[in-house]
């Protein structure tokens, strides 16, 4: 049985798609049969991020519509053989995403994937309802700021009701909390959320903190996912992340403020 | 700037505003959640009542107010129902 794990928000803009593309790798890399699936109908970036827009021919409306078949639509990541990726369509038509349709590809990709992760668009629109409707697991990304918090709770209250589990009275999607841009130094300082204060807040079973960093931008300059840079801190944290959602138990890394030398005190910006 | 932080760190900080991010969502999270849990036939509930009882009395839009609350295990359905006859007795007496 395959694992449907959406990556949601409510918030543009705070990190979606760059854990899309490095869970889906992250899984891949350990062995795992994984498709990440854009469903960001108008706006696809998922092959942005993950460096194979070049090699998009058709894609998952193309599929929905039987104007091309999955294998066809599916692109095959060049640095990991069991990693897919199915691109969303630059069509204008939001409404084409139905939900037999998704439902449709999503139980083909089932059949030889143990993984498929779902990257939403931002907002509570149809898209974001059709990427989390099939949903095992979610991943709640949430920047440690006021609108996104906001933003992860109304996105965890549709969770709740308006997903196949919730319809069928099932058991209810896994939520996860993942903190990105996370900055312990301005958390220090007092000047933004800590780990803590948002976890209080949405009580959720916390998969990982990933702090702010310019590797970030680099990876998605370069269309690489940020988790293959292990140097980079945001790399090792998307790594942590990936590992906990396959069950292992690591410490969070990262949430303390890095101590700073008297000179690069004096000499900061 | 970072030279005159090294002395400013003696006095002490004024606190950062996470602290009043973390009260303002606080509030507005619960206020969010007691609105999501409401049964969802509230508003229809409330139109309905207010039509059955206009045909008996005029009474205006505001006239009927339908509260719900929960507390732990125990669902409370407020109906608040002002008549006319209330508020000009109401009246009368001021």
């Amino acid at each position: 049985m395959a694992r449907i794990i959406v990556i949601t928000s409510g918030k543009g803009g705070v990190g979606k798609t760059t854990t899309s593309a490095s869970l889906a790798m992250g899984l891949a890399q350990r062995g795992n049969r994984t498709a990440v699936v854009d469903f960001d109908v108008g706006l696809r970036n998922l092959d942005l991020i993950m460096g194979c827009e070049r090699r998009v021919v058709y894609d998952f409306v193309n599929v929905i519509n039987d104007e091309a078949n999955l294998n066809q639509a599916l692109i095959r990541d060049r640095r990991c053989d069991d990693l897919y990726v199915l691109p969303a369509s630059q069509t204008r038509d939001k409404e084409a995403l139905t939900k037999e349709g998704v439902g449709k590809v999503l139980e083909e990709l089932a059949q030889t994937f143990e993984y498929i992760v779902c990257d939403s668009p931002a907002g509570i629109e149809h898209g974001a309802t059709m990427a989390m409707y099939y949903a095992d697991d979610a991943v709640v990304v949430t920047n440690p700021e006021v609108s996104s918090v906001r933003d992860s709770d109304r996105m965890l209250g549709i969770l709740a009701s308006k997903s196949r589990r919730a319809e069928t009275n099932a058991e209810p999607i896994h939520e996860y909390l993942l903190l990105t841009r996370y900055s312990p130094e301005r958390v220090a300082r007092g000047e933004m959320l800590g780990v803590e204060d948002v976890q209080e807040i949405l009580s959720l079973d916390l998969l990982g903190v990933i702090p702010e960093s310019k590797s970030v931008l680099n990876a998605s300059n370069s269309g690489v996912p940020v988790l293959l840079d292990p140097e980079s801190e945001a790399g090792q944290a998307y790594s942590d992340m990936v590992a906990r959602y396959l069950g292992e138990q690591l410490p969070h890394r990262f949430l303390e403020a890095r101590k700073r030398g008297f000179f690069s005190r004096l000499f900061r910006e | 700037m970072r030279l005159l932080d090294i002395f400013r760190l003696r006095s002490p900080r004024p606190k950062g505003s996470s602290a009043i991010a973390k009260e303002r969502l606080q509030i507005l999270v619960a206020h969010d959640r007691t609105e999501r849990n409401r049964p969802s036939y509230l508003p229809k509930l409330q139109r309905e009542l207010l039509e059955v009882i206009r045909k008996y009395a005029d009474v205006d839009v505001s006239a009927v107010s339908v509260n719900y609350e929960q507390e732990d295990s125990r669902e409370v359905l407020e109906l608040n129902i002002v008549l006319p006859e209330i508020i000009a007795a109401v009246n009368k007496r001021v």
